[in-house]
């Protein structure tokens, strides 16, 4: 046994950053890990090379924040092992510490860890509709990482779809890029939007930025309507318009690209490998790994921060990445600021119940799988359509996500579920008649991602399990 | 095919030559090699099962559909790799069969 602590940061974005900056001060040299080119995550996304433009057109209303996590983390550098274009693609050994498979630039690694801190992020949550494969349609986000980190925009006359604060926020950056927004489509009633008065008195700014988007978007004529569900994606080889509901009228528009998303779901991977312990939340309607006020979770030295252990945003990640921090020197029998992690939890704690007010105000589309017709592709990587995992269902009398994977293949492609976990979740437990958390939860499988193989076999893209 | 991709930055930036289906192409200095694709052209590759066409979808690195071919067989990710100068794609024909992860 060696006494050398060695913490492994996984993701750099604010939850990383956040807990790199704190175990420095702590006089720690954690090891950061990132898939990505430059550090900053989703939201503080950077481009590859810079473009000329500011921060404020690049962040909007989160500008001073990105420059002060960009700058906070340019100071790091030294004092940490920085490994960006790295990908972590399974845990091994957990028993408190072990080491983690990485792929650098094309080379394979093993990284020894005593500490783990995961800081994964979250990908956008998708749900399924005719046409949801063409060229042309994108996630939210993937429309927003357009526009922040490649200065593009994914079409040039869009429609904006779902569920989420996300939605007015790309649909209005984009206009502002100088495209031409054709409509806000949000799935949500009108009627959810009341909630948000009861967010006033707490969160007055995000109201105040809602309201500005919206009204910008409004003066410049887009058209915004609500409880919305889409028909059909118009068009083969390409996005030409959508087809939607409203009420009982059917509508089409002309566009030639959809951006929509319906809030984001955790990237919970590397802590399932770990053998951490999950638990179903309510407000996330996902299996999130169970930690306790500073990040720890039920395994020794592993320790989760950030929208990857449940989604609360930016500002929450920043501070849970700096409370698991907290947790993980206070676990070597150092001392830390009791004071300090008092003020996190309270301040982490007013956020989440933001959170749960915006929920309300953004709810998730729970009948979406009541409209959508059996042809429509369910797994975009398998290509497995709704009616085949029906049938699958059925006839195998299925109950649980697992066993649903195994025996239809959905969530068996190259995105491990990423894209349809979510909605093979809903749909199932649609079909079974039971809450989503009946069905379980989809395990997790190395590699986390696909990685060439380079070991041994040649003339393989790539591997998968 | 008309271009999927809009640039409303970097539109001067330095020239990146590169090929796409056996022409010469031009993307620019900061493109991953998605953008210098769709701003060129509506399409990454087809579909194994049912040779749909797709475009990319999440572009974060998580839904892997902007897998793009080159001349060797090998395949990138569109969306989380740098274009470089010489780079070569194949985006039509049954591409996207090879590759050998499939049953
Ligand atoms: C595409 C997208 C756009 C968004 N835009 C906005 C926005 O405009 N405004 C807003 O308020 N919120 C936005 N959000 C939400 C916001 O990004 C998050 O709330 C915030 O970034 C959470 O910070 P984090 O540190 O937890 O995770 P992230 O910022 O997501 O950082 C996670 C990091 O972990 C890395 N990572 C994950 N898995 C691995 C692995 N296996 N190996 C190596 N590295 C890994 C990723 O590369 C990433 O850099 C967006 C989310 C997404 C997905």
């Amino acid at each position: 046994m060696t006494e050398t602590v060695q913490p492994v940061i996984v993701g750099a974005g604010p939850a990383g950053i956040g807990a790199a900056e704190r175990l420095v001060k702590a006089g720690l040299r954690p090891i950061v890990l990132d898939e990505g080119f430059r550090a900053g995550g989703q939201i503080y996304r950077r481009p590859l090379i810079d473009d000329g433009r500011s921060y404020r057109n690049r962040y909007g209303s989160e500008a001073k924040k990105a420059e002060r996590l960009h700058r906070a983390f340019d100071r790091l550098v030294p004092s940490i092992d920085y490994r960006p274009e790295t990908l972590v693609w399974n845990v091994a050994d957990t028993d408190r510490g072990g080491h983690l498979d990485v792929l650098s630039r094309g080379i394979h690694r093993e990284i020894a860890f005593t500490h783990l801190l995961l800081a994964t992020g979250a990908t956008d949550r998708v749900l399924p509709f005719p046409g949801w494969t063409r060229p042309g349609v994108y996630t939210l986000g993937a429309a927003q990482t357009a526009l922040k980190a490649q200065g593009c925009t994914v079409g040039e006359k869009l429609v904006f779809m779902g569920s989420g604060p996300l939605l007015y926020l790309v649909a209005w950056q984009y206009m502002k890029a100088g495209a031409s927004v054709e409509a806000v489509l949000d799935t949500g009633p009108l009627s959810s939007k009341a909630h948000l008065i009861s967010l006033l008195p707490r969160a007055p700014r995000i109201i105040a930025l809602g309201l500005f988007y919206g009204v910008q978007l409004k003066l410049a004529g887009v058209r915004i309507l609500y409880g919305v569900r889409p028909e059909a994606i118009i068009g083969e080889e390409r996005v030409d318009g959508i087809r939607f509901r409203v009420g009982d009228q059917i509508e089409t528009l002309q566009c030639n690209a959809l951006a929509y998303g319906f809030a984001l779901r955790a990237e919970t991977q590397l802590a399932d490998l770990a053998g951490c312990r999950f638990r179903f939340d309510e407000r996330d309607r996902a299996w999130l790994p169970e930690r306790d006020a500073l990040g720890r979770t039920s395994r020794p030295q592993v320790y989760v921060a950030g929208d990857g252990s449940g989604i609360a945003g930016a500002d929450a990640a920043e501070l849970a990445g700096e409370l698991a921090a907290l947790a993980l020197i206070e676990d070597l029998g150092k001392a830390h600021g009791g004071d300090r992690a008092r003020q996190l939890i309270a301040a982490h704690g007013r956020i989440l119940r933001q959170r749960d007010i915006l929920e309300k105000a953004f709810p998730f589309p729970r009948d979406w799988f009541e409209t959508v017709p059996g042809t429509t592709m369910l797994c975009r990587c398998e290509e497995i359509s709704i009616s085949e995992a029906r049938l699958a269902i059925e006839t195998e009398n299925i109950s649980e996500v697992n066993r649903l994977k195994a025996l239809s293949r959905v969530g068996m492609g190259r995105c491990q579920g990423r894209m349809c976990s979510a909605a093979a979740a809903e749909f199932l437990s649609g079909v079974r008649k039971v809450e989503p958390e009946a069905v379980g939860r989809l395990r997790a499988q190395a590699p986390v991602k696909p990685i060439p193989l380079t070991f041994g076999v040649t003339g393989e893209g790539e591997a998968r399990s | 095919m008309m271009p999927q991709f809009i640039r409303r930055y970097r539109r001067d930036e330095e020239p990146v030559p590169f090929t796409l289906n056996g022409s010469p192409e031009i993307g620019r200095r900061g493109d991953t090699v998605m953008t210098a694709i769709l701003s060129v052209s509506g399409g990454l590759r087809h579909t194994e099962f049912t040779g749909e066409s797709r475009a990319g979808f999440c572009l974060i690195g998580a839904c892997q559909d902007c897998l793009v071919t080159m001349p060797d067989s090998s395949r990138v990710r569109a969306c989380t790799t740098a274009l470089a100068p010489g780079m070569a794609f194949v985006t039509t024909g049954p591409q996207g069969l090879k590759g050998g992860c499939h049953d």
